[in-house]
């Protein structure tokens, strides 16, 4: 059993399977943004402007109009490389674990709001999904939601040497 | 560490070091992936496009050297809708037109026609006569050369044109050095000998002559007098025909025994039912003129406005659109004229009196090159078909950009297909104009973008003209006494390609072409 404070400042009880589950939904969806973000930064002439253009739902304007506009577009390309790779490492790296996951609600929440999966929308981007309301996006927010109410990063990740509270005399 | 571990302020203990680092070796395993993932494309890559030699570099920007000197005086004959287009594409654009630019521009900040415009580079160039036998038209024309500085109504203007109500008075101008000719087909060539004669300059639309005896009138008349002629084939300066030329030259579609090219519109425009000019009557619009080189008619808006629909003054889906498809191939495959062209085709969809047909396909076989071309038309169905250059071992398809993809069967790439780093059904190898280089591995996404014109409108944020970039060619050789891409050799291989398959279609019947003799039979 292992003890932490969690997004409450509550007492929060892990039992040892619980916090491995955790930790490896932490992991794993850390990997998930590292290499979306890595992949990104080496790819020649990578830009997010066929993704915005492909933006479909009622923000749909919002997104196309960053895509034609170079300076913003620009300025988009990079918070969306940096930001994935942050949360990336954050997240597996447990390393202010909590600003990552929110950050990664943020990014992740914008995906969704360009993309949202209705009924009559369909997309190029990603290609080959089949899905309704309820897509990739909505259910990695509902992870990272759990992952910051049940926080590890203290626990199993460097948040733990860099918040570690001194020795009570 | 030990150490660490002593200092009161923190209290690290070994198994907070432990714990906290405990998934760090999960960075390393990320950073082994990235390594092998990286690698494995790179192979991929270097094994496709490296090997084949093809690192392509966008087109050069045009320097402003080449039109320095003294402008080049033009006249303009014909100015309907593709004269106006021409006219704009050399610089000039009516205010009306400008001021609708502008308004776009207030209400859309993407709406980037007027920057665009003012963008295109200054051809060095006065049009000193305009041309044409609708009065409405001609003013237009007179209102567009006016506007020297590209403003709205209400700009400053210069006249330097004036009006001829006789394209022979207009040749015969001193002040003028150049004529560009887009009237109907049936007045091309006596246009464009009268001005060769006159030693003036010409570039004229496509289809080159209404008849064959023409197109060697005029190949004649050009080389006797020297004069630098363009076609009006544009699709010469189109980048990806340029590369897709260097794709061919290196074999990497191995032997190409089919090439297959299409029309497809569905539109009345498209279908050549323009616009009849509210204004266009009798009183307005010069008739005798209009048929003085073909067939006697009474009046006609139709005939005059729609002049494609009928054989006394157009050529067809054959002289308007496949020659288009056929100059974008003979740039890249060389293939001059055919040994041989059949062609059907009819009257199925506008039954509006008109008597060219408005779905008509040709086929046409070039025996020594072991060769077939075939184009397919429609004007009742704009399902996209593209142009496909099929050879043993891949296949291309070659629009603005240029997918290649490996055949199943290929002898040449077995091996790589055996090892699954090509497969059929992905592309090989694809270029997207406004990117550096050939790229062996592009997502379908990309290309999907990219067919559609969305993404490399935007790159480099510049929207480059071929029609303005064929004219500046023309120009730039009247400077330097040098032959332009689409000289009067090309526009006769394609006059004569287009005129077999007309006269394949109307004479019902398979015609040949004696390359000996230079006649059809």
């Amino acid at each position: 059993m292992v003890i932490i404070e969690n997004w409450m400042m509550q007492k929060e009880k892990y039992s040892v399977l619980q916090l491995t589950l955790l930790v490896g939904a932490r992991v794993a969806i850390g990997w998930y943004c590292l290499y979306e973000g890595v992949i990104k930064l080496i790819t020649p002439h990578w830009t997010s402007m066929p993704y915005l253009m492909d933006s479909q739902g009622f923000l749909a304007l919002f997104f196309r109009n960053m895509a034609t506009n170079p300076t913003l577009l620009s300025i988009v390309d990079f918070l969306n490389i940096v930001g994935l790779i942050a949360v990336g490492i954050g997240l597996i790296l447990g390393i202010l674990t909590r600003i990552s996951t929110v950050s990664g609600i943020l990014l992740i929440g914008l995906y969704a709001l360009s993309h949202p999966s209705l009924v009559a929308s369909t997309y190029i981007l990603p290609s080959g999904d089949h899905t309704l309301w309820i897509d990739k996006n909505i259910v990695f927010l509902f992870l990272l939601l759990i992952l910051l109410v049940f926080p590890t990063g203290k626990i199993i990740g460097l948040d733990r040497i860099l918040f570690k509270k001194p020795a009570k005399a | 560490m030990d150490e660490q571990n002593k200092k009161p302020t923190n209290n690290l203990t070994r198994r907070d070091i432990l714990k906290g680092l405990a998934t760090l070796p999960v960075l390393g395993a990320f950073g082994y992936g990235i390594y092998k993932k990286t690698r494995y494309d790179r192979l991929k890559r270097s094994a496709i496009a490296k090997e084949l030699g093809l690192d392509f570099d966008d087109q050069p920007a045009k320097t402003p050297e080449s039109l320095k000197g003294k402008a080049l005086r033009v006249g303009i004959i014909g100015y309907g809708i593709r004269g106006e287009q021409l006219m704009r594409a050399a610089g000039f654009a009516n205010p009306d037109l400008i001021d609708e630019w502008k308004n776009g521009a207030l209400k859309s900040p993407n709406d980037k026609r007027y920057a665009d415009f003012l963008a295109q580079d200054d051809l060095n160039i006065t049009i000193n006569g305009v041309c044409d036998l609708f009065d409405v038209r001609a003013n237009d024309a007179l209102k567009t050369a006016a506007n020297i500085h590209r403003e709205g109504s209400g700009g400053k203007m210069e006249q330097t044109a004036k009006r001829y109500r006789h394209y022979t008075d207009l040749i015969a101008a001193t002040d003028i050095d150049a004529v560009i000719i887009a009237t109907p087909d049936h007045w091309h060539t006596r246009m464009a000998v009268d001005a060769a004669k006159a030693g003036k300059h010409v570039y004229v639309e496509k289809g080159m002559t209404r008849t064959v005896e023409e197109a060697f009138v005029m190949r004649k008349a050009v080389k006797d007098a020297g004069i630098i002629f363009q076609l009006g084939h544009q699709g010469r300066q189109t980048d990806s025909f340029h590369k897709a030329k260097r794709i061919v030259d290196k074999n990497i579609l191995g032997k190409i025994t089919l090439v297959e090219v299409c029309t497809n519109r569905n539109d009345p425009n498209g279908a050549w039912v323009y616009d009849i000019h509210p204004d266009g009557s009798p009183a307005t619009i010069d008739w005798n003129q209009f048929i003085e080189p073909t067939q006697p008619h009474p009046f006609s808006l139709e005939r005059f406005f729609r002049w494609r629909c009928w054989w006394d003054y157009g050529t067809g889906l054959s002289g308007d659109l496949l020659t288009h498809e056929y100059d974008a191939v003979n740039q890249v495959l060389r293939l001059g004229i055919p040994y041989s062209a059949v062609a059907s085709g009819g009257v199925y969809f506008f039954k509006d009196g008109r008597e060219v047909p408005d779905v008509f396909q040709a086929v046409m076989e070039y025996p020594d090159r072991d060769l077939t071309f075939m184009y397919s038309a429609s004007l009742a169905s704009d399902r996209f078909r593209g142009k496909v250059l099929m050879g043993h071992d891949a296949h291309m398809e070659m629009e603005n950009t240029l997918t290649v993809y490996p055949d199943r069967n290929s002898t040449r790439y077995r091996e790589q297909l055996q090892s699954g780093l090509l497969s059929p059904d992905k592309p090989m190898l694809t270029y997207i104009p406004g990117r550096e280089n050939v790229d062996a591995v592009t997502s379908a996404t990309e290309q999907y973008f990219a067919s559609r014109g969305l993404l490399y409108t935007y790159v480099g944020g510049k929207r480059v003209d071929t029609t303005h970039l064929h004219i500046r060619e023309w120009l730039e050789c009247i400077r330097a006494g040098k032959q332009p891409s689409c000289n009067i050799d090309e526009g006769f291989d394609e006059a004569i390609t287009a005129h077999m398959a007309t006269i394949a279609l109307r004479e019902n019947r398979k015609v040949f072409w004696d390359a000996a003799k230079e006649q059809i039979v």
